[in-house]
């Protein structure tokens, strides 16, 4: 069925905007750490973007039909690993997301759900191609992904959990809702919040869900770090005050400069030039990903892009809309920008299969 | 499984990229309003982040007495400032703050409402001279409590046991009215002031400048670098006209009496010593007094607060009688008069008592005799107008303009001052008790010190200070007499005369055996002074506490000079409740002895190392004009004929050969106290 796959199709052009973005991302960590006890984590940074590359390149040799073909085995491990988080899982700063594995590995479960259940969505959507939705299928898709999205908002990490919702939306796009039932979807979600908001948020989620909208009220938690960081994106001017020459960055006053809040640094030290250069190499990497979606050989790869595209831009989204103070402080990290090699092993493997996909266009 | 022909249709993914598009842009909206519009705002919040002014604070200038010895040192203490940091709930973290700053929640708000006002770069003194547990407390908590900050600064030590606490002063933080006082618009909440004595009257000299230092630091307080730095301006130091020796001597012989003692130099006006007592520890000032402190020195009955000497106006009682001679005799009244001293006479159909019966009176014995009949008449004769224009021309009635805060004027009553304050005529039997200064009279210690000086000095009346103006910058000076106005310098000529009538009969006041003042008698000290005995018409609330018998006794003076004329020195000495005159004589002797015995001491040494020259310190009188005086003044008398002789005895002419302290009364190589003791003192 399947002649070879060419590198010659591999996309140059996309994994250059990446590596562009991830090398920007070192020199920021770098400058990031520089008078913290972190410093020299952009070498770190290094080591996971070099084993991302290879597991991209590893994963771009394996046909996605083969994913497809084995998620649901795959879903069914990422329920327990889940579940097990949540009975075993090392409890680090009052949340129970990572399982220590041997050899000083931390284990984040909650990652790698995303990336499985964009492929589970993708196959679930894909099998009902065409057809118009029936509220049945809205209801199991629902239950697809709200099951592990239950659990990880159970450990508790909001941020995380909220990253598969726009994979369920952009799959029940991209399938086939109509209008009406996007109607009634929306009504009944929006429904479904004020009780959720009562009962199933913790205090400090709740805090931090709406600190953003008044950071005078909360100036010591969560409104500090939006105070903090709104500070450092203004400093920073048009122009930036330079690299490594940001005060807001170097003084430890901006939270977690490396990771959540990288693109704060980053705006500090180079400005709305800088700031509009990165969202411009993430709108042309977006932009690829769809390209590489419409040309997909079938239906399967290009649900699973979009399943891609949705989950970067819902991170882009949040995070800069963090640092800028539109968004409440979840604690989601900007692909491809923020330290953190669940982080960067995700977005390769995202787009190794992106790259599997592309070049089994002609294959056949 | 999968049908490869279908496809989404394309207007789907061209909505995804729309709505990237959009989300972009909003982002990319949201970029621009923080960093190209408010950009100015973010870089302003940037910099205070960053950036802590730290106070230097200005070490206070030392006092050093007329000799440049050390009376008010510095020690180096550690103050904790609060900076408000606006990202941080400081009202979190109070209740810890005051846990390890000893203090309550309460005091930290007041302290941090106080400036609420102030710039919020400023940090709050939170707590001043704090011990080194409490050091360690903000050092150990870098991290939980960083808006904490410690200075270090120096700290005022006086000295011990209230050694002339009422004259040093002390300091405190600036009150709330002295900030609202546009005259002290220099002064921030916070700052360390004078506030009473030396320290509040040359506060501007005293206090320097305060600096400050732009620190730059991290989120947690820590410094990491410094961007500027204004180094503090130390104060000056103070050199005060002050004799630590002749002060030690007065603060010993006021012992615990209650009452002033001035001790000055005519020729100048410079203050040698001044005492108010009881006194308070002013080192318990210098940091934040407690309330019960506090409390317990306004309410004591004895005022330790108050600087009595330019504070406490009583009746003079006798000593008046001195300003009363300089009246008569100006008034060409005195010098004929003469009256037979019956234990007192009848004026204006009221019977005035004098304590004795002292027969024949005349102004030569009129004086240490201090015969109440004589003064009555001559009050009489002189009229209350006159009497007030003589007492407001040796400077009663007006501050002396003493170089202190709070002095008080004091009172002469005339026909236009009763009019003016009690609406009500003058009576002209109220003018009689004025003659022995009771009445509505009233002086301060200061006053009288100014007054008898000026006239044991031929009418030259010297602004009374403890700082001299000469060493004081110049434009400082000017500043110094417009703020503290009164008699100053001022010369009323008093004919010699009169002079020697005056200064004479206050000689005989302490040398003579019917002196009023013999028991305060120096050998070999031309020592003059004058007695006076204030009886205490009505007691203030505050002295109900202090049982009737020491609340009705009479205030006790006493003014004493050396030598009597031109003096060198003059004492005032009151004693409050202390009841006669001749009670404050020997105080005033204790302090006119020690400053002779020094002054002779720095001449033997001086004559030592340096051949004798003939130096005339002040000595105006040639050859021996007081003997005669005196021995007119005892044959006139006509009184006490037994004690005459021994009263002749007594008399000591100052041997004209002496040069160069012409207190001398013997040359010190022939033995200080050789001589023996007047006979009058056995009398006593």
């Amino acid at each position: 069925m399947r002649r070879y796959l060419a590198l010659r199709d591999f996309d140059w052009l996309l994994l250059s905007l990446v590596l562009l973005l991830s090398t920007i991302s070192i020199f920021e960590i770098y400058s990031a750490t520089l008078h913290t006890k972190f410093v020299g984590f952009q070498t770190k940074q290094i080591c996971w973007l070099i084993g991302g590359l290879a597991a991209m390149f590893v994963f771009s040799l394996i046909n996605y039909h083969r994913l497809i073909d084995i998620v649901h085995w795959v879903y069914g491990f990422c329920m327990v690993s889940l579940v097990s988080v949540l009975l075993f899982g090392s409890r680090v700063l009052g949340a129970r997301r990572w399982i220590r594995l041997p050899g000083g590995i931390h284990f984040q479960p909650s990652e790698w759900v995303k990336l499985v259940l964009i492929v589970a969505v993708a196959r679930y959507f894909s099998n009902l191609a065409g057809k118009e939705l029936t509220w049945g299928d809205i209801l199991k898709a629902g239950l697809l992904v709200g099951a592990p999205m239950l659990l990880v908002l159970k450990q508790p990490d909001l941020g995380t959990s909220l990253t598969y919702v726009p994979v369920l939306l952009v799959g029940l796009f991209l399938g086939g809702l109509r209008w009406k039932q996007a109607l009634i979807l929306s009504l009944a979600t929006t429904a479904l919040i004020v009780p959720v908001w009562s009962k199933g948020l913790k205090p400090y989620q709740k805090q931090r869900l709406t600190s953003f909208l008044s950071p005078e009220n909360d100036p010591r938690g969560s409104g500090y770090q939006v105070k903090q960081s709104l500070i450092a994106v203004g400093d920073g001017g048009i122009w930036g005050r330079g690299a490594t020459k940001g005060t807001q960055t170097q003084g430890d006053f901006l939270p977690i400069p490396y990771t959540d809040f990288i693109f704060a640094a980053f705006c500090e030290e180079h400005g709305f030039a800088g700031a509009l250069f990165v969202l411009l190499i993430y709108f042309l990497i977006l932009m690829r990903l769809i390209q590489n979606a419409q040309t997909a050989a079938d239906l399967p790869g290009t649900f699973l892009i979009m399943g891609i595209v949705a989950v970067l831009i819902f991170q882009i989204a949040v995070n800069v809309g963090m640092v800028i103070g539109f968004m409440p402080v979840t604690g989601i990290p900007l692909p491809l920008m923020s330290y953190g090699g669940s982080s960067v092993l995700f977005t390769f493997l995202a787009l190794g299969i992106v790259m599997n996909i592309r070049m089994s266009r002609f294959v056949n | 499984m999968i049908s490869r022909e279908e496809k989404l249709p394309a207007y789907k993914l061209m909505v995804v990229q729309y709505a990237i598009l959009a989300v972009l842009l909003v982002l990319i909206s949201g970029l621009w309003r923080l960093q190209v519009v408010g950009a100015q705002t973010y870089r302003s919040l940037a910099e205070q982040n960053r950036i802590r002014k730290v106070p230097i604070l200005a070490p206070r200038g030392k006092l050093f007495d007329r000799d440049g010895r050390l009376l008010v040192d510095n020690y180096p203490s550690v103050s904790c400032f609060l900076i408000r940091d606006p990202n941080r709930d400081i009202q979190a973290d109070l209740p810890l703050i005051a846990r390890g700053l000893d203090m309550t929640v309460d005091q930290l708000k007041s302290a941090i409402e106080s400036y609420r006002i102030a710039p919020k770069y400023q940090p709050i003194p939170l707590k001043q001279d704090i011990t080194p547990d409490e050091e360690e407390f903000i050092e150990a908590h870098r991290n939980e409590l960083p808006e904490l900050q410690t200075i270090d600064e120096e700290r005022r030590l006086y000295p011990r046991n209230g050694f002339a606490a009422n004259l040093i002063g002390y300091v405190g933080e600036v009150s709330d009215d002295m900030l609202n006082d546009p005259r002290y618009a220099y002064y921030e909440p916070g700052d360390v002031v004078g506030r009473s004595g030396v320290e509040q009257s040359y506060d501007q000299i005293l206090r320097g400048q305060d600096g400050s230092e732009d620190i730059i630091v991290d989120s947690h307080g820590r410094q990491v670098g410094v961007l500027g730095r204004e180094p503090a301006i130390p104060g000056q130091g103070l050199r005060l006209t002050i004799d630590l020796d002749l002060q030690r001597v007065a603060e010993e012989a006021m012992g615990a009496r209650n009452g002033a003692l001035v001790a000055m130099d005519p020729h100048t006006g410079e203050i040698l010593a001044l005492v108010s007592h009881p006194s308070f520890d002013p080192n318990k000032f210098s940091v934040r007094i407690g309330r019960d402190d506090w409390n317990k020195l306004v309410t004591d009955p004895q005022h330790p607060l108050m600087q009595k000497a330019i504070q406490a106006q009583l009746a003079p009682g006798s000593t008046f009688k001195i300003i009363m001679s300089v009246a008569g005799l100006k008034e060409g009244v005195a010098q004929d008069l003469k009256v037979n001293c019956q234990g007192g006479a009848t004026f204006y159909g009221h019977f005035f008592a004098c304590d004795q019966r002292h027969g024949p009176v005349d102004i030569h014995n009129a004086i240490p005799m201090s015969c109440d009949t004589y003064y009555y008449t001559l009050a009489e004769r002189l009229g209350i107008e006159k009497i007030a224009y003589w007492a407001h021309q040796v400077g009663l009635g007006r501050k002396t303009g003493i170089d202190l805060p709070g002095e008080v004027s004091g009172t002469v009553p005339s026909e236009e001052w009763k009019l003016r304050t009690f609406h009500e005529k003058w009576y002209a039997g109220e003018t009689i008790s004025v003659g022995i200064g009771q009445g509505a009279v009233a002086v301060t210690p200061i006053q009288l010190a100014r007054a008898i000086a000026g006239i044991a000095s031929g009418g030259v009346f010297k602004r009374p200070h403890v700082v001299d103006p000469d060493e004081l910058p110049l434009d400082y000076r000017k500043a110094m007499y417009d703020s503290f106005p009164g008699s100053g310098d001022a010369t009323v000529p008093i004919d010699p005369q009169s002079w020697e009538t005056i200064t004479d009969g206050m000689w005989a006041a302490t040398n003579s055996a019917w002196g009023t003042a013999r028991v305060a008698h120096l050998d070999n000290i031309d020592f003059a002074g004058k007695t006076g005995t204030a009886q205490v018409v009505s007691h203030s609330a505050g002295m109900k506490k202090v049982s009737a018998d020491v609340a009705s006794r009479a205030n006790s003076w006493f003014v004493g000079i050396a030598p009597r004329r031109n003096p060198d020195i003059v004492v005032v000495v009151l004693w409050e409740h202390g009841g006669w005159g001749n009670e404050s004589a020997p105080i005033a002797a204790r302090v006119i002895e020690a400053f002779v015995d020094k002054q002779r001491r720095l001449e033997h040494n001086l004559r030592q190392t340096a051949p004798p020259s003939t130096v005339e310190v002040g000595a105006v009188w040639s050859g021996d004009p007081s003997a005669a005086n005196l021995a007119r003044a005892a044959s006139r008398s006509g009184n006490g004929d037994s004690a005459a002789p021994a009263q002749q005895a007594s008399l000591v002419p100052p041997p004209a050969g002496v040069q160069g302290a012409h207190f001398f009364l013997k040359t010190p190589s022939s033995g200080g106290r050789a001589k023996p003791k007047a006979p009058g003192r056995k009398l006593n």
